[in-house]
């Protein structure tokens, strides 16, 4: 067994979901991922929920996205941190970074910069907005992005608000796009010589992904709807009440013969023969009582006892799962989707592995995401070959920085 | 299998895919064209039926009218085959063989039953990448179960969290469950492709969207296994923890605006500079300010702080436009946009700014037509953004006669007797 990248080094100035979920599919398929960061200006992740202390390193959802890479601290402020990011790049392959655009430059680490030092060397930057344009440097975040990206305007019931996806939804598209331009960009230099820097913007990565509506508006000038969990060429199409507390199966007949076998698992009950129901418009006619009259039977179903017997019957069903049912799915489970650390500064927590298995490539399982700067001297030694004595000045200066012993001694 | 030096065209134009895909799987394939390669669409004879998929141009539900097509289907080629029968299989294995990689969307096992397995594929060319997407996975115990998209949206456990409190479940607006497995599959590909590159070794991809879709948990699953906590849809708030809330969507004047009311160092100095603006609007709020928001932390505030704060905050918005609230928030700098609808999207000036959109005259349809551009921008290998798709069968002779070698009257057999 290989890892794909065994060979690529990658240093990373991601932060927050995007950038480092981007990067944290190199990390687990084995390149040597640096993570710059300094504890003057954390992550904002690192304070978010779950998190068992103040110090801004503790937090469950931050220990999603950086396992396996190692972390080096440096306070960028210091002309000297500078120069060390400098050497860092002379060595890397990959440099990654997801800030408001003018920050590298600010920090005189802008691409025109960096290729002086590497001529080849392919820089990945995502932004909200992308380089160039007046807005291009107002700052922002997923949980915004789905607003400006449309996906809230058409979520929601066909009589209510805008609803918003959870969480910083268009944190977990931009990634999918953005690794694989990263290593197409990798590619392209191996055979070429050639690097370049990558511009995403994370807005038009997230309209690809509701293109077609888009193009609706632009071509046919038909402003979007929100439809609930409805659907114009399917009924039953929704989620109905099982027993228990809010707990949900959602059924779709997507064809006459779904519907047949709905009918048939359910014991078809004489509504379910009438005539008006036997075609996909007379469905869709009187989908209000259709829901309503399947919902009186899902009541007096065990979510998953009815899943199964739909399933088995050749109808598209599934639970409606919470996070405590999506932590607990036993087909999840089977794909060994989540990796367990135990660290005492943050408790037990799940780390979630890419969305795919590949065949001949073992994925790294090395280390929880580290705490800010828990590899500063590793990394100085190792990669930069610099001596104790060089390393415990700058530490000493705030220049490299690590982390407070208490900190690491589970404090 | 040689690779041949780019020198001008995309990042993958020495790579050749076979994407087998259906709405299933259309946008892996794209990302791939789109980054350069060569991506052959392979649909049955009549056509994919994601051709059959709304909205459509004109409102003409039509083969070559479908805008879900033309999002997914472009920078791709496009040739007809059906390879349930022999003819169809012989062809494909042909294609296989100077293939890079292969992208299906069948069911566990659909493929290996017609004789197309990874491991029989592999034997003709070992270097070739396949990338399954299916649902659940090749295996387990849901690896057989159907899955629409409502379905894959309430198994990755996306809809739970999204909708409101008091009635069911809600799916985002736009069928995600097949984008989210498509899209990683397209990464997983390139991941395959960088070992292919020092083992001379294909491999097979085991995509699940259900994975994908569980990847936009956010914080919810470490809330879970950590705390204890279950998190619940809570309209137009998000709760991030056992007790603790922001506030996402507001109603103002004229629609909808988004403003993250929450802590943390990028939030909390928004939500600080927010506060300032209303006291200096004439509607100052002591309770709020006597915090500071940046001190705590990012999605860190809780039921009771939230219920003190939202009356006027509520009352703030409500009394303005979009755009009032959009450009006092750029002035002050303030995580606040509108609620974008797609006429938002459309005129939006940075999409304006870098070009977004373009107009590409097209013959057949006798219109000028607007198409969305890349979804990245690389200086020295640019992407490709959208183009007309393929129509049904338009590259058939090219491929089956010009590079295959069939002789045209081939090609009249095979359409005759429905391979093709």
């Amino acid at each position: 067994m290989k890892r794909p990248l065994e060979n690529l080094k990658v240093l990373d100035f991601c932060w927050v979901v995007a950038g480092p979920m981007t990067t944290g599919y190199l990390a687990e398929y084995g390149a040597t991922v640096v993570r710059v960061e300094s504890r003057r200006r954390p992550d904002p992740l690192t304070t978010s929920p779950p998190s068992r202390g103040k110090d801004g390193v503790r937090s469950g959802y931050y220990a999603n996205y950086s396992a396996n890479k190692y972390a080096l601290g440096l306070n960028l402020g210091d002309p000297r941190a500078i120069a060390i990011v400098k050497r860092m790049v002379e060595w890397a392959d990959l440099v990654s970074e997801n800030f408001t655009p003018g920050t590298m430059e600010r920090l005189g680490l802008g691409y025109d910069e960096l290729r002086k030092i590497k001529p080849d060397l392919v820089m990945f930057s995502s932004s909200m907005l992308g380089r160039g344009g007046a807005l291009s440097k107002l700052p922002g975040f997923g949980a915004v992005l789905s607003s400006l990206s449309g996906m809230t305007a058409i979520t929601g019931w066909a009589d209510g608000d805008p609803t918003n996806p959870y969480g910083a939804y268009t944190d977990f598209i931009a990634p999918r796009f953005g690794c694989a331009a990263m290593l197409a960009a990798l590619d392209h230099r191996r055979r070429t010589g050639e690097g370049q820097h990558i511009d995403m913007s994370q807005l038009e990565s997230a309209l690809q992904f509701i293109a077609p509506l888009v193009l609706d508006y632009a071509n046919n000038g038909r402003e979007g709807r929100r439809t609930g969990n409805r659907h114009e060429a399917a009924a039953p199409h929704g989620a109905f009440p099982c027993k228990g507390e809010d707990r949900w199966v959602t059924i779709t007949c997507m064809n006459d013969a779904q519907w047949l076998a709905l009918r048939g698992a359910l014991g078809d009950p004489a509504w379910m023969q009438e005539a008006r129901f036997q075609t996909l418009l007379g469905r869709k006619h009187d989908e209000d009582e259709l829901e309503a009259r399947l919902a009186e039977i899902t009541q007096s179903w065990e979510p998953e006892a009815l899943m199964h017997a739909l399933q088995a019957a050749g109808v598209p069903a599934g639970l409606v799962l919470s996070n405590k049912g999506v932590i607990e799915d036993p087909q999840l489970g089977h794909r060994g989707h989540f990796v367990y650390y135990d660290k005492p500064q943050i408790g037990r927590h799940p780390v979630q592995r890419s969305e795919f298995r590949l065949s001949k490539a073992e994925a790294a399982k090395n280390w929880p995401t580290p705490f800010i700067g828990e590899h500063t001297r590793h990394v100085c030694r190792e990669i930069l070959g610099m001596s104790e004595a060089e390393i415990d000045p700058l530490i000493a200066d705030g220049v490299l920085e690590v982390p407070d012993a208490a900190l690491l001694a589970g404090g | 299998m040689t690779a041949t030096t780019a020198t001008t065209a995309g990042m993958l134009s020495p790579y050749r895919v076979l994407d087998l895909t259906d709405e299933r799987g259309l946008l892996c394939g794209r990302i791939l064209g789109d980054l350069g390669a060569d991506v052959i669409q392979i649909e049955p004879p009549g056509g994919s039926t994601a051709r059959r998929l709304a909205p459509f141009y004109r409102d003409e539900p039509t083969a070559e009218n479908s805008l879900y097509w033309w999002a997914y289907a472009a920078n791709k080629r496009g040739i007809t085959l059906d390879v349930a029968c022999a003819d169809g299989q012989a062809l494909l294995k042909r294609l296989v063989a100077s293939a890079h990689f292969l992208i299906e969307s069948g069911r566990p096992g659909e493929m290996a039953a017609m004789g197309l397995s990874y491991e029989t594929l592999a034997k003709i060319n070992p270097q070739l990448i396949v990338v399954s997407i299916t649902p659940f996975g090749q295996t387990g115990p849901y690896a057989d179960y159907l899955a629409s998209d409502l379905v894959g949206m309430g198994m990755g456990g996306f809809m739970y969290v999204t909708g409101e409190p008091d009635r069911a479940p809600m799916r985002v607006g736009f069928p995600h469950f097949y984008l989210h497995g498509s899209a990683a599959g397209a990464a997983g590909a390139m991941l395959a492709h960088s070992q292919r590159v020092l083992t001379g070794e294909g491999q097979h991809i085991d995509v699940s969207c259900q994975e994908s879709v569980a990847r936009a948990l956010a914080n919810s699953l470490a809330g879970y296994v950590v705390e204890g906590a279950v998190i619940m849809r809570q309209g137009s708030y998000r709760q991030t923890g056992a007790d603790a809330y922001m506030r996402i969507t507001w109603p103002c004047k004229d629609g909808f605006v988004n403003f993250q009311f929450s802590g943390g160092s990028s939030s909390g100095q928004s939500v600080n500079n927010f506060v300032r603006w209303m006291a200096d609007e004439g509607m100052p709020d002591e309770y709020m300010l006597s915090l500071d928001f940046k001190a705590m932390g990012y999605g860190a505030v809780n039921k009771e702080t939230m219920d003190r704060i939202v009356p006027p905050v509520s009352r703030f918005i409500r009394e303005r436009t979009k755009q009032q609230l959009f450009d006092g928030a750029i002035e002050r700098r303030i995580l606040l946009f509108p609620v974008a609808t797609l006429a938002d999207i459309r005129e939006n000036t940075q999409l304006e700014a870098r070009q977004f959109f373009r107009t590409e005259r097209s013959p057949e349809f006798d219109a000028d037509l607007t198409l969305l551009g890349p979804f990245a921008r690389a200086s020295a290998t640019p992407l490709k953004g959208g183009s007309m798709p393929p129509r049904v069968g338009q590259h058939n002779a090219e491929i089956y006669v010009r590079e295959l070698g069939l002789t045209p009257s081939d090609l009249v057999g095979l359409a005759g007797a429905g391979v093709i």
